[in-house]
């Protein structure tokens, strides 16, 4: 800090400040974000900030992308606004999919039930009772041709929130394109593809980490081939924050995870400028306006030295961090559940203020149940507002140059380095999932914050203060429970329809595959699925030859 | 000497969100409960066969999936079969105000739902627990 | 008592109860293990320690895999602390060995601590018994501890494994002296990491130059990976050796002495502690002696002769 203001700041404190302070004192002793940084009174031009403005923050569009991955951001192209939907059958959800593109939404993002993201079929005994509970139920290349009928495939863009299987649906979608006639290489969208988080945070994981990564590299090969326009991860900080991290831990883990998938992919021979470009990463957005913005920025930052300087890239979009955002969902509450619009909307102006690509609102009744068809209307209006009446769309990196904004952006940076390096020394990511490390950290978090709303040290409007005494909406949407005996006789009619002899080879061929390191699975996953076999048959294949990943917590 | 609590935190059902129970079984622990954790991913089978071989007076289950309506139910009736039904079983996660009172029904003793302050839980523990002295 | 037909009989319910009654040190509990007495001496205990995280558990889940495929009948004790503060524990032993938890062939019992040093609890030692006498095979008991600080598992179990994993060099050498005691076969688990090799040669280092109490059997080391289940077989056939030839050597039969002796003899403490707590009102007068020891009005071997004179007066005859 210059002299001449450090001087100027005691003088304010002792003439002015003191006085102020002792006659209204402030309402906490300490103020801290939503994260628990400590949050300071005042923030004043660091003494550095002018010298490295160029390195530090630059220009949009330029390295190290600090204040924006293009060089118009808002004002060329809006972020795409992209609902994540799908519930029941294929049939229910292709309806909602339709309407939400009538709407105006411009991307289509599937949900998946939890059979699915754990290749079950539903009619195996551990899907009872969770058949298109979270999302759409799909068992065959059949359910997915529902799910996209009468909707172009060239014309949309689609994210899959797909992890474990997400190799089986990518060819599905893929086969599906292609009998709209839609070839391979013109289809867009994206497929999470993150199995890292899902140890780490989500739980739907299948195989054990060296296969799982084995697959995504596939993904990635094949993908940088013949699909060039898909993103092959989502490498996503949301459920990592869902799970109770901090926001520097939430982005310090997807960066670690990053860094791994990157270093796999290296090692089987691939340069990093022959995929690094179509990494994605999805990020949380919660209530802290300020230091969620700071958190992108800083993300931004990080990742593209880490390409540039770990990873030798030399493409500018491998270093470029492009992220989706879904607000955050915990953040949601079941009382007074209006107040979750206004929740959302800080939420929405905190990602567009950070810079992201694309944003899922969430509908103020999700803590509750399935969002209602008018509430996910809310939702979307919520975003469009923003765009289009808030005016913070009309700049480039608005908070850039806040004293306090660039001084959060720089502190979350360096807690997050420190996690990174920490995670490398223990080896990388896998090895600290192994430990538990990463889930303990985020685990410790979630207890921090929860023990300060049960004393009452946070406040929670409508939960912990500010309470009514409420009658419950009903009628919310439900998922008809019937619902899994109409996908077990839709897998019955498959298997009676289909050639039983394709299948086996097909199923045959990928188990030898799988033997194989050195082989790529997608073709065969692809041929697996154009016989019509299930998600079950296909995963269950490969978890005979991978087996399983075990829980590694540590309580 | 009193006869510890005992309790056992479960997930049944496919979703991998152990945040909440997580949280419930630490804080329990720190209420001084001896606390049985499983993990992710119990089916009411191996929930059930926990409880009986730990002697737990308590089950919590947790659940965000929304198949709360087919597996606590579920638990509840096999401990019967199994002549557990002094066992008993509670919940917690994202359920609609209008399937508790089935739940209740079908018995479940109570439902905490997101929000239910720590100290509402051990209420109803303390409220519940056995009090055999040695 | 009923509860004994129960476990005899090998019911779940019935076994689960008791070892809540030695665990909650209930009524009935002296009776209960009585009577259970004439039905134990069957099974084999294996003692699982080491440091947190080494693989413990995660090797039960193994061990027990292999003990199934043999028609076994097989329960673990899984031993966590308690906190000291508030006396509850959040028990995650489970967790690891979860997949066995619908096999009625086994049992899994997580215990806590409650506060006794050392690690295992007193419970440990009978529920063992229980199991027993409900008709198990092999019975495991886990319990944290490295160093010297785990006596009681040696004296509770037929063969004790110490599970060691890579990165924990100076540990070994600083234990150096112990290490012969606690273990009878040392796994070298996580070989799947760099530095198992190395610290299985650490470990032989150790056996090598430390010196073996004369006829005590030979020490084995084993290198397992528990989660990719390699070395698992060796790790079992190996327990299965030395079981045979400790039973063929006396060596078994002198051990299970051994603890029996140790068992009375704590007994005999406890018993005659209790007594005489009851005979001189210790509790109730304790705070006037200290008084007097404090303020030198009594001097306190003086004091505790005679106290002993008054008893031996009125219970030692002739
Ligand atoms: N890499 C590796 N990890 C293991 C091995 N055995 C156990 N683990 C992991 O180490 C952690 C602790 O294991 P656990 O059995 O709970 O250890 P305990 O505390 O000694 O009972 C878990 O995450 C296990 O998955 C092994 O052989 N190799
Ligand atoms: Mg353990």
């Amino acid at each position: 800090m210059q002299e001449s203001i450090k001087n100027r700041k005691t003088e304010w404190e002792e003439s002015v400040l003191n006085k102020v302070l002792q006659k209204f004192p402030e309402r906490k002793e300490t103020f801290t974000t939503g994260s628990d940084k400590p949050v300071e009174r005042l923030y004043l031009p660091q003494e550095e900030s002018k010298g490295d403005y160029l390195e530090k923050l630059g220009f949009p569009g330029e390295y190290p992308y600090t204040r924006g991955v293009q060089p118009t951001m808002y004002r060329g192209r809006l972020w795409t606004m992209r609902q994540y939907a799908g519930f029941g059958t294929a049939e229910e959800s292709n309806e909602r999919y339709k309407y939400l593109l009538d709407q105006g939404q411009t991307g289509l993002s599937i949900a998946f039930d939890l059979p699915t993201q754990i290749g079950y079929d539903s009619d195996d005994p551990v899907s009872m009772g969770e058949v298109g509970k979270v999302g759409v139920a799909i068992d065959s290349l059949k359910d997915m041709e529902i799910l996209f009928s009468g909707i172009p495939l060239d014309k949309v863009s689609t994210s899959m929130t797909i992890n474990a299987p997400a190799a089986i649906l990518l060819a599905m979608y893929i086969a599906v394109a292609e009998k709209q006639g839609v070839t391979r290489d013109r289809i867009r969208g994206t497929i999470q593809n993150d199995i890292l988080k899902e140890y780490i945070a989500r739980g739907t994981y299948i195989f054990p980490p060296a296969p799982s990564m084995r697959l995504i590299n596939n993904t990635f090969e094949f993908c940088s081939k013949e699909v060039p326009k898909w993103n092959t991860i989502s490498i996503s900080g949301y459920h990592i924050r869902e799970a109770g991290s901090t926001a520097v831990q939430e982005i310090a883990f997807t960066i670690a995870d990053g860094i791994e998938y990157v270093r796999n992919a290296m090692s089987t021979g691939l340069d990093v400028d022959q995929f690094a470009g179509r990494l994605s990463f999805f990020f949380n957005a919660h209530n802290d306006l300020f230091e969620e913005a700071a958190k992108y920025r800083a993300a931004r930052r990080i990742w593209a030295r880490i390409m540039k300087e770990k990873f030798s890239a030399r493409k500018e979009k491998s270093m470029m961090m492009r992220f989706h955002t879904q607000t955050a969902g915990s953040t949601l509450t079941a009382q007074q559940p209006d107040n979750n619009v206004i929740r959302v909307t800080i939420q929405t102006l905190a990602a567009v203020l950070g810079g992201t690509q694309s944003l899922h609102t969430n509908s103020k009744d999700e803590a509750l149940a399935l969002p209602t068809e008018d509430s996910v209307r809310v939702a979307l209006r919520t975003q469009q507002i923003v765009a289009h009446e808030s005016g913070a769309a009309n700049t480039v990196d608005p908070l850039a140059g806040s004293y306090f904004v660039e001084q959060m952006t720089d502190e979350i940076e360096k807690e997050a380095l420190e996690y990174i390096e920490k995670i490398e020394k223990m080896g990388g990511m896998v090895r600290a999932i192994e430990a538990g490390y990463v889930q303990k950290e985020i685990q410790d978090s979630a207890y921090r914050y929860q023990k300060a709303v049960e004393k009452g040290e946070r406040i929670v409007v409508g939960v912990n203060k500010f309470t009514v005494e409420e009658e419950e909406p009903r009628g919310l949407l439900k998922v008809d429970p019937a619902l899994r005996d109409v996908q077990i006789k839709k897998i019955e009619e498959i298997k009676d329809s289909r050639d039983g002899s394709k299948v086996e080879a097909a199923l045959a061929a990928l188990k030898r595959g799988a033997a194989d390191e050195s082989v790529n699975l997608m073709p065969l996953i692809l041929d697996a699925v154009h016989a019509y076999a299930t998600l079950g048959e296909i995963t269950g294949v490969l978890r005979e030859e991978f087996g399983e990943y075990r829980e590694s917590i540590v309580l | 000497m009193e006869r510890k609590t005992r309790i056992e935190i479960a997930k049944p059902g496919l979703d991998g969100h152990d945040r909440g129970a997580k949280y419930i079984a630490r804080a329990l622990k720190d209420a001084g409960y001896e606390v049985i954790y499983t993990g992710i991913r119990q089916t009411p089978e191996s929930i059930v066969a926990t409880a009986i071989q730990e002697d737990v007076d308590f089950v919590g289950l947790s659940l965000l999936s929304g198949a709360h309506n087919e597996l606590f139910p579920r638990v509840v009736e096999l401990l019967k079969t199994e002549g557990a039904e002094d066992i008993i079983v509670f919940g917690g996660g994202v359920i609609p105000e209008e399937d508790i009172e089935p739940l209740t029904k079908k018995g479940i003793q109570a439902i905490f739902r997101p929000g239910t302050p720590i100290s509402a839980v051990i209420d109803f523990i303390e409220s519940k627990k056995k009090t055999t002295a040695a | 008592m009923e509860i004994v037909k129960g476990i005899v009989a090998g019911n779940i319910r019935s076994i689960a109860r008791a070892v809540s009654i030695v665990e909650n040190n209930m009524e009935g509990k002296e009776e209960l293990l009585d009577e259970l007495h004439t039905h134990t001496g069957n099974a084999v205990v294996w003692g699982i320690t080491g440091p947190p995280g080494a693989g413990k558990s995660t090797l039960a889940d193994r061990l027990i895999q292999k003990e199934r495929s043999e028609g076994k009948k097989v329960a673990v004790i899984a031993v966590d602390p308690s906190s000291p503060f508030t006396g509850g524990s959040l028990l995650g032993d489970r967790l690891r060995m979860q997949t066995h938890a619908t096999d009625p062939g086994v049992f899994i019992r997580s215990m806590a601590s409650r506060g006794h040093l050392g690690g295992i609890s007193t419970a440990a030692f009978d529920a063992v018994k229980i199991f027993d006498a409900a008709g198990y095979d092999t019975i495991m008991v886990e319990t944290i501890g490295v160093g010297q600080t785990e006596v009681e598992i040696i004296e509770l179990s037929d063969i004790v494994m110490l599970v060691l994993v890579p990165g924990m060099g100076d540990e070994i050498q600083a234990m150096k002296a112990g290490v012969m005691e606690i273990g009878d076969i040392f796994v070298v688990n996580k070989s799947d990491r760099e530095g198992a090799e190395r610290l299985k040669a650490e470990v032989e280092y150790v056996l090598m130059i430390s010196e073996k109490p004369k006829e005590s059997p030979q020490k084995k080391i084993c290198m397992t990976s528990a989660r990719d289940n390699t070395g698992i077989d060796e790790l079992h056939r190996i327990l299965q050796t030395k079981h045979t030839e400790d039973l063929k050597s006396g060596f078994l039969e002198e051990k299970r002495k051994h603890r029996l002796n140790k068992e009375l003899s704590n007994l005999f403490y406890l018993k005659t502690r209790e007594f005489l707590e009851e005979q001189l009102s210790i509790g109730a007068q304790m705070d006037t002696w200290i008084e007097g020891i404090y303020k030198k009005e009594i001097k306190p071997y003086k004091f505790i002769s005679e106290k002993m004179k008054e008893l031996k007066k009125e219970y030692v005859k002739g």
